[in-house]
């Protein structure tokens, strides 16, 4: 296959993802009510509570409103990216997922490709998300809009390929209730998104080092780091490390038997 | 194209699905499989389309391993699949783009394929509707014209006409069969109906993952000394 093939098949499954994206908007837009409920009823309640001291990436006292919006973002990406994996292995996705795995091209590519094609709609969710929320005064500069896209590819296509790992190799997680409960809500409260990682150290020393090895804390810190224009190697380089391991990990080791690709309940 | 398989075995845990299956189809002909509902037709399929791994046995498409050449059978074999895999919210032009892509093909010679594809099967006039607005047996020539984009040599059918009306039926099983004579396409039509298969096809019987016989529909019938292949299936599997 020449490169030609690749590009068309790569354009191809980006466009249908946006063609669906289009079709079921009004439910893209109702995944954006989560987190906007927490930027603005819970930073509301929390702000008296939890006081934000100055720490790198800000150079000033910011609002809690402003501490959690890369958390926010990290948490839309992760929603999207968990749903999006379990329906590409059990339910609405698999009548696209049959005809996908029918490419002549090497199904990693094919696999990497569909979890980037679901991350970019997740990244423009998250856009919609920063620009509703300059209206409760978070405010990066301008290029840190442009500079954080390179951390919100990573992460969608790191937790895009977590979801697909957990979701061929897993049972007990086919579904969503299961994978918020054992994945999303542990990974999203064991990291950085909602406090900064010195007042857990303060409060429990082992919650600080779980959080310390939780990936999504770094892909919330990369994010964060980029929109306010600030370098973070030790977030980037993580978040880069984890997602190569878990693409490899992810498309090396997916078996369409172990889904409900064929067409039949999965066996035992 | 021919297909050769030898020895195929496979087993979901400890289920053995199928046991020491092998035949060879011949190019450019029809061919049924037939067999009851659990007999190994699918799993069957997954081997073809390497959606299953093999785990025994050895299937060459025109002359190749499909363990060795993945990409290259993959690029001569079309699928109907049982489910229905078309985006039932996307229109009927979008859907045969996509496959297209996934072929490696520009968005031109998808276009000019599609149409050339929706025009043998009398849909051109639907191209731009949802695939949701289309019946049974529309979507059904709609999935065959999607196969067939990206000029196969090998069509694979698995039960293609589950759900549809008996004339709906009979008219997908007439499409198909002209593929054969008109493009002298290899044909594999999977299904339960014996309504579907004509006693000079070339049918092949899987029941319990053993294939029972393989020949001509009526050298099968003076083989087991029955009247018509309904019998025959009966006598052989006990259904139908």
């Amino acid at each position: 296959m020449k490169a030609a093939h690749y590009w068309h098949c790569f354009v191809g499954i980006q466009t249908r993802e946006w063609l669906r994206f289009w079709q079921q908007r009004t439910r893209f837009a109702s995944a954006l009510v989560r987190p906007l409920l927490w930027l603005v009823v819970f930073a509301a309640g929390f702000r008296a509570v939890l006081g934000i001291s100055i720490i790198p990436p800000y150079q000033t006292y910011i609002t809690y409103e402003t501490y959690i919006a890369p958390g926010l973002c990290g948490m839309i990406i992760l929603f999207n990216s968990m749903q999006g994996a379990l329906s590409m292995v059990y339910d609405r996705e698999l009548g696209s997922m049959r005809v996908l795995l029918m490419s002549p091209l090497p199904r990693p590519f094919l696999l990497v490709t569909k979890l980037l094609a679901m991350g970019v709609v997740s990244i423009g969710q998250v856009y919609v998300f920063l620009l509703l929320a300059l209206l409760v005064d978070v405010e990066p500069p301008l290029w840190g809009y442009l500079a954080v896209l390179p951390a919100l590819i990573l992460t969608s296509l790191m937790l895009g390929a977590l979801g697909l790992l957990i979701a061929t190799w897993i049972k007990q997680l086919e579904n969503f209730a299961g994978v918020m409960n054992f994945v999303i809500f542990p990974m999203f409260f064991m990291s950085s998104a909602l406090y900064p990682l010195w007042r857990m150290n303060e409060a429990s020393p082992w919650l600080y080092w779980i959080c310390q090895f939780n990936p999504f804390t770094h892909a919330v810190e990369a994010i964060r780091f980029s929109l306010y224009l600030e370098w973070n190697p030790m977030a980037y380089g993580i978040t880069t490390g984890v997602t190569v391991v878990l693409a490899l990990l992810a498309t090396a080791g997916f078996r369409p038997q172990r889904t409900r690709i064929l067409g039949t309940s999965r066996p035992a | 194209m021919t297909i050769e398989a030898s020895n195929l075995s496979f087993r979901y845990g400890e289920k053995p699905v199928l046991r020491e299956v092998s035949f060879a189809l011949t190019s450019g002909r029809f061919h049924a499989l037939l067999g009851p509902n659990g007999a190994g037709k699918s799993t069957l399929f997954g081997l073809l389309t390497r959606l299953l791994a093999l785990q025994q046995g050895e299937l060459l498409l025109a002359g190749q391993s499909l363990k060795n050449q993945p990409a290259e059978a993959m690029r001569r074999i079309g699928v109907v699949f049982q489910q229905n895999a078309l985006d039932l919210d996307l229109t009927v032009r979008q859907n045969l783009q996509y496959h297209a892509a996934l072929h490696g093909l520009s968005r031109k010679e998808a276009r000019v394929r599609g149409d050339r594809e929706l025009e043998r099967f009398s849909l051109l006039d639907r191209a731009n509707d949802a695939v949701r607005q289309l019946n049974g047996g529309h979507r059904r020539r709609v999935e065959i014209a999607r196969a067939l984009l990206h000029e196969p040599s090998l069509l694979l059918l698995d039960e293609p006409t589950v759900g549809l009306d008996v004339a709906s039926r009979r008219a997908l099983n007439e499409h198909v069969r002209t593929l054969c004579e008109e493009d002298g396409m290899t044909v594999l039509w999977a299904t339960h109906l014996i309504e579907e298969v004509r006693s000079d096809d070339r049918v092949l019987i899987l029941h319990q993952g053993q294939l029972l016989a393989d020949d001509k529909g009526q050298a099968i019938c003076e083989a087991e000394g029955t009247r018509d292949l309904a019998e025959t299936f009966h006598s052989l599997t006990g259904a139908g």
